[in-house]
């Protein structure tokens, strides 16, 4: 770790954003703890950044000879100093051979970032950035309201950057999520109900206690940790872009910031551009920006998630109406599927590709068949799907969908009974 | 009719830095109607140029989303919560 944090100090020469802007009517902001358009409409603020000092700073060569992190990028991130490293990204990218035969697609890719540090998800990305600008500010508490993932960064990132640490969750949460939190020693506040009520109570939250809130006010930051799995892509597809990218959908603000991602590196030079293709993907309980995508509309309305998959239980996506106009942009899809499909699409992943991805994962793989079996992906694309998260987080999800050991005596006999009782029912398939 | 309204940071320039205002409204069209009043300008934030509440804006009553009800025209009683939350990222 001291190796790569020096290495990032002595190649970085200073911040390359500027202020904050609304994503909605342009106005401009300072860069401080602050989300929404205070002063004109309330759409989200986005961070502005000198794209002429980034592009006279950074090359493929100087990106390769940073350290194996999100790091690497850091100027294309939101941060004035030293980042809080904790080995955060650079997850493999890993050509999916055996799930491409099986699908019927001839080259696929699954960027795992159900093995990013330190706890196992994407949102060590987000939640990197966005602890790192919380200090900068001057925070001495941070928090957020999670469906999980999220929780479990916080607390372990806050852990090792001496952070207070304040969480809230939905109180119905695997004991894996909520264990994953708790070993970090954080304060949990478990919410009796759902995401978009824990969201709530957080916003009020934060209007009365002075705490950096990493999905609130420092929302800004926070989202643009994301961008680090477009960047990623690119440099691990040889500096190429992909044709087509299949990405969970909860909030709908990875899936605008991957995209981000891309066309920071397409206007920076770092790749040349072409058109790529994005397709969402949500759980039939809990799919508010897929009804909204099939039914043509830009608007989102709202719904009460009940899903296994938990973690992109958010029945009021605040970015989901760029999520749309992505996907529609782009020629891509949003798709919905059952949870029985998110079940298989798990095992299909572990059982193809040796990666044991949670529910949003099995969302994505399972809308990733969908698309290819309706004639929506096209075989000869370049395609990545993008899982988010660790199956070993979520093993309620599975665990009466998989097989049993057998159980044997210590001895020889034992076993070959066993292998063959095995063996016959390898057999009936 | 008294209703509870609980005012976020970035309305609270309005409201005098005000958490939260008591005001008398039977819908939540008429409590907009009734900040304004009582806070010229305030409408002008929570709603675009036709009325209707900006689409990055959520209002709650006694915690139920009003898109599960009935949006602007849902109907207040007296001792009711109503909560203006600007939409948030998160997972």
């Amino acid at each position: 770790m001291n190796v790569t944090a020096t290495l990032s100090r002595s190649t970085f020469a200073g911040p390359t954003f500027t202020g904050l802007r609304c994503k909605e009517c342009g106005h401009a902001y300072e860069p401080g703890a602050r989300h929404v358009c205070e002063d004109v409409c309330f759409g989200p603020l986005e961070v502005v950044y000198d794209y002429e000092a980034i592009k006279n700073r950074v090359s493929r060569a100087t990106i390769e000879a940073g350290p194996a992190s999100i790091w690497r990028y850091r100027d294309f991130l939101p941060i004035e100093g030293d980042p809080i490293d904790v080995g955060t990204g650079f997850t493999p990218l890993l050509k999916a051979n055996n799930l491409a035969k099986r699908l019927g697609l001839k080259s696929l890719y699954i960027k795992n970032d159900g093995v990013n540090m330190p706890t196992l998800s994407f949102k060590d990305r987000v939640v990197s950035v966005a602890l790192t600008r919380a200090r900068e500010l001057g925070f001495t508490t941070v928090s957020c309201a999670s469906t999980g993932n999220l929780a479990n960064s916080t607390a372990a990132i806050a852990a090792h950057a001496g952070l207070d640490c304040c969480v809230f969750i939905p109180s119905d949460l695997e004991l894996g999520k909520v264990l994953g939190t708790l070993i970090y020693n954080p304060t949990l506040m478990a919410v009796k109900g759902n995401y978009d009520q824990v969201n709530r109570l957080c916003s009020e939250v934060a209007n009365t206690y002075g705490w950096g809130f990493v999905n609130i006010n420092l929302r800004p930051y926070y989202s643009e940790g994301s961008k680090t799995l477009g960047y990623e892509v690119i440099e691990q597809l040889g500096w190429d872009l992909p044709d087509h990218i299949v990405a969970p959908l909860a909030s709908g603000s990875l899936f605008t910031k991957i995209r981000k991602g891309f066309d920071e590196f397409i206007k920076c030079g770092l790749v040349d551009d072409k058109p790529v293709r994005f397709s969402g993907a949500q759980a039939e309980g809990c799919n508010p920006i897929a009804t909204a995508f099939r039914e043509g509309r830009d608007f989102i309305t709202p719904v009460k998630p009940n899903t296994i998959a938990k973690s992109i239980a958010i029945g009021n996506p605040a970015d989901g109406p760029y999520a749309i106009d992505i996907a529609n942009t782009t020629g891509g899809n949003i798709a919905d599927v059952t949870d029985a499909e998110i079940v298989d699409g798990i095992k299909l992943l572990a059982e193809t590709e040796g990666v044991f991805t949670e529910t949003a994962g099995g969302t994505t793989i399972a809308v990733l068949k969908k698309l290819v079996e309706q004639g929506k992906i096209n075989p000869e694309e370049r395609t990545v799907a993008y899982i988010t998260g660790n199956g070993l987080k979520t093993t309620e999800a599975v665990v009466d969908a998989i097989g049993q050991p057998y159980t044997i005596e210590a001895q020889l006999d034992s076993f070959n009974a066993a292998w063959q009782q095995a063996q016959a029912a390898q057999a009936q398939g | 009719m008294a209703v509870q309204v609980l005012i976020p940071t970035p309305l609270q320039k309005f409201t005098n830095d005000e958490a939260s205002a008591s005001v008398d409204a039977a819908s939540v069209d008429a409590l907009i109607d009734a900040l304004d009043a009582r806070y010229p300008g305030l409408k002008g934030r929570l709603c675009d140029e036709s009325g209707k509440l900006r689409r990055f804006l959520n209002v709650y009553v006694n915690s139920e989303d009003i898109r599960f009800l009935d949006n602007q025209a849902t109907a207040l009683k007296d001792g009711d919560e109503v909560s203006i939350v600007p939409a948030v990222a998160g997972g």
